[in-house]
């Protein structure tokens, strides 16, 4: 008997590596699959509007482009009412996405963490910077301080002389015992990671600091300058940009929609990157962060197990999956060794609990301080009483902050997953009732 | 505290309400909330504090229960967002204007500041308004507020009387004045108030109550969009009637220049997520009336259960054939309104005084025999129990 399902139909949320890498097994598996990302471009955040493009971003996305895969751009899920649909908002109009199966790849955002004029303009993230860098922003003769967690600091801070601009110091919060542990765990990893490092490691010798945090940014209007603290110093660094992020979060908010299982803050998956939530797959940073390796060994795993593994849980998995699965499987082993690794070198000091002051604002889209928090319970509690996380970006930058300072975990997802018109919502029973089957009827190739 | 004279449970507004008023009392008072204060319909609700004539005892009770509102109001904390906006009943022709001017002279005769709006006067409160409505109605002492911090705080007031508030505590039982908890504790009281809404199903079965779901969305800010709590006259049709499914024009203006956009009602449904035809429905009505209102951005969507009675009318009073124990739930749409009254009310029953007004509309012994409780639930929502 054939494994073949060739009209199942596969929906993958966010084109990054994992979700590339899933579209792409799903398809070459048989499968019928729609590839969504809010942004006009696949790549995710690590490969969008990279020049040059890597030489795996450049033959994926190559792929995709000859691919009869529906790649649709600048998609956003909406929400997710009921099993096997998905309401999305694309070009402006309501759209059903209706699945057999679905990868959720959903990739990571930036962890953002409360000091001392942290909302002044001119503070942004370490991938934002870079973002906004590649995006035309002009930072020639700029002096950016580059200040969080993990080895994106060191690749970003060794990219941006590129774009003309200075870095006076890098400030790396974790210990250097747990960097040289970190150093000498990536012989484990083949991979761009450890170039990356050892490019800035000797670039930048001499601006690299570890243990050293921000503790205040200044400036009334804008940044002027950044004081830093290690264990025997705290001195002022003028500037014009400080990139600080304190890590990654992973973007979890269609799984607890969907009512996957999350565990320690990532999503519950088995050996076939399964969630717990039927027919919802999940690959990349959701359940785990590492890195674009481990996301697309797992974006494969998910990609194929979405299309081969038969309907009924209790029937023998085939050997046609078993196969193509292996290698992928292999590799998805040891990027997960290399997650721990990752995991373990970058603790969160303690002491950053500490450097929000009272009124230091925790929730920037409705401006509640740190002391406003005062006597809550939990972040249900803090939203109901004080409008924590009650604003526009729906708890995305103070969740993150606030789960770290005060260890609440947040609550509540609601839908519209990002902000839409009245006007879409208004049109979605509508848009259903038109076109129950968004897919198009007669595809390349099929 | 070991020995509580009364146990609350709930702390949404309206067990917040009894608690504050009995305490008041001096009865020592002891609150048991599932998850936090003011988490439930309390604060998936509006928040509009509205006089009602749909009847005489909804009257008596809301008109009653917003003078408590207005005698209280300059007491709340500013996180209460209190805005006494007023409502402005939308009429969309002349039949529902004249059904205005009917509400309106009902409204002065009682004592009720309200004015009659020409087209003219509608538009010049309310230009966002799409042409070709005909007028509409001001009441003027309407309200809006923000309602879980009102639950806090008048369990603050609780507490400085020497209640306590427990959080997180689950009631798995309840057997005359003894409450079994989930955790396998056991407490015991006097008086057990049970005002935990649509909830309250489950710790007495056999209530009278239904949930009633609703969806509300909010949007983005757009301070000065709109001015007054504004509500289609139409809405008392459809709040009111029994249809499976019904959806109104209802927008209030939040003190954060957000919209928040009502109201539906569904019989026969348990589960919380989005019913996106009803959404649908109910956003288009309110561009129908709004046009503006289709380009703001929606950032939340929710839904809540209201716990209603085949009457519409709430539970206040001694359970029946159930010895200690109190009801003050069944509130509907307007638990928010008529929480300061439930809580007074009932308090006033227990110390044996007599209340601001007949409690006999609200006693829960109306519904006593099982038999008269079934033939007076509407045909629709009986496919509920099916």
């Amino acid at each position: 008997m054939s494994d073949l399902h060739p009209s199942r139909e596969i929906v993958v949320v966010g084109a990054g590596p994992a979700g590339l890498q899933a579209a792409l097994a799903a398809h070459d598996a048989g499968a019928r699959v729609t590839l969504v990302d809010a942004s006009p471009e696949a790549g995710g955040q690590i490969w969008r509007g990279g020049h040059p493009p890597s030489r795996i971003a450049a033959r994926l996305l190559g792929r995709l482009r000859d691919s009869p895969v529906q790649f649709l751009r600048g998609c956003t899920i909406v929400d997710a009412p009921k099993p096997g649909q998905l309401l999305a908002m694309h070009d402006g109009n309501p759209l059903w996405l209706s699945y057999h199966r679905l990868v959720l790849a959903t990739g990571a955002r930036e962890r953002f963490l409360p000091f001392p004029g942290w909302t002044l303009p001119n503070v942004l993230g370490v991938g934002g910077i870079q973002a906004l860098a590649k995006g035309g922003l002009d930072l020639a003769g700029k002096r950016v301080v580059v200040a969080g967690s993990g080895p994106l600091l060191l690749s970003v801070a060794a990219s941006l002389p590129l774009y003309g601009a200075q870095v006076p110091v890098i400030a790396e919060q974790a210990s250097l015992s747990h960097l040289v542990r970190f150093a000498l765990g990536l012989r484990y990893l083949p991979g761009k990671i450890p170039e990356a490092l050892q490019l800035a490691w000797r670039l930048q010798p001499l601006r690299f600091q570890a243990a050293t945090y921000p503790v205040r940014a200044h400036g009334d209007m804008r940044l002027t300058a950044v004081t830093l603290r290690s264990a025997d110093r705290e001195w002022t660094v003028d500037c014009d940009y400080l990139a600080c992020a304190f890590g990654f979060v992973p973007n979890l908010e269609l799984a607890e929609l969907l009512g996957c299982t999350v565990r320690e803050g990532f999503v519950v998956v088995d050996n076939w990157q399964q969630t717990t939530a039927p027919d919802v797959y999940c690959a990349g940073e959701p359940t785990g962060i590492g890195g674009a390796e481990k996301a697309m060994a797992e974006g494969a795993v998910a990609g194929l197990a979405a299309a081969l593994l038969p309907e009924d849980a209790n029937s023998p998995v085939s050997r046609n999956l078993h196969s193509q699965a292996a290698p992928h499987l292999a590799r998805r082993a040891r990027c997960h060794h290399f997650a721990q690794v990752l995991e373990r070198s970058f603790p969160l000091r303690p002491e950053l609990r500490d450097l929000p002051l009272p009124e230091t604002t925790v929730c920037r889209c409705e401006d509640v301080p740190l002391i406003h928090l005062e006597g809550c319970s939990s972040w249900r509690d803090a939203k109901l009483q004080r409008r924590l996380g009650m604003g526009h970006c729906q708890g995305r930058v103070c969740g993150a902050a606030t789960e770290f300072l005060l260890g609440w975990p947040m609550q509540s997802v609601r839908p519209p997953l990002s902000p839409v018109p009245v006007r879409l919502l208004a049109a979605a029973a509508l848009a259903k009732a038109d076109d129950s089957n968004p897919h198009p009827q007669t595809r390349p190739g099929q | 505290m070991k020995h509580p004279d009364a146990i609350v449970i709930g702390a949404g507004i309206v067990g917040a309400s009894c608690a504050e008023r009995l305490s008041a009392d001096g009865q020592r008072v002891l609150v048991l909330e599932a998850e936090v204060v003011g988490s439930g319909a309390t604060a998936a609700g509006m928040g509009h504090v509205v006089v009602m004539d749909d009847n005489e005892a909804e009257f008596a009770l809301t008109r009653y229960a917003r003078q408590l509102w207005l005698e209280c109001a300059h007491q709340l904390p500013a996180a209460a967002e209190w805005e006494p906006v007023g409502t402005l009943w939308v009429a969309a022709d002349d039949e529902e204007l004249d059904a205005a001017r009917g509400k309106c002279a009902f409204y002065r005769s009682q004592g009720c500041r309200a004015d009659l709006l020409s087209a003219q006067d509608l538009y010049r409160a309310e230009p966002k308004l799409r042409p070709g409505l005909a007028g509409g109605l001001l009441v003027h002492d309407d309200a809006v507020t923000y309602p879980p911090p009102v639950a806090a705080w008048l369990l603050e007031r609780a507490r400085n009387r020497g209640a306590e508030v427990r959080t997180g505590v689950r009631v798995q039982a309840l057997e005359g004045g003894t409450l079994r908890l989930m955790n396998g504790d056991s407490l015991q009281a006097g008086l057990v108030v049970v005002a935990a809404g649509a909830a309250s199903l489950r710790l007495i079965p056999g209530l009278p109550l239904q949930p009633r779901k609703g969806h509300l969305a909010i949007t983005d800010r757009a301070p000065g969009f709109v001015h007054h709590q504004l509500v289609e006259l139409g809405y008392l049709k459809s709040a009111h009637g029994s249809a499976l499914e019904s959806v109104a024009f209802n927008v209030q203006p939040r003190a954060t220049g957000q919209l928040l956009i009502g109201s539906s009602r569904q019989f026969g449904q348990t589960g919380a997520e989005i019913h996106h035809a009803l959404l649908s429905r109910m956003l288009q009505r309110a561009i129908d009336y709004l046009p503006g209102l289709a380009d703001l951005s929606i950032l939340r969507t929710w839904t809540g259960f209201r716990a209603a009675t085949p009457d519409k009318l709430p539970l206040i009073g001694p359970a029946p054939d159930r010895e200690q124990v109190w009801l003050a739930t069944g509130h509907e749409g307007l638990g928010i309104t008529t929480s300061l009254a439930t809580g007074q009310i009932l308090a006033d029953l227990v110390a044996g005084r007599t209340p601001g007004i007949d409690p006999t509309p609200y006693a829960p012994a109306r519904f006593l025999s099982a038999e008269d409780e079934r033939s007076s639930i509407p045909e629709a929502a009986d496919v509920h129990f099916h």
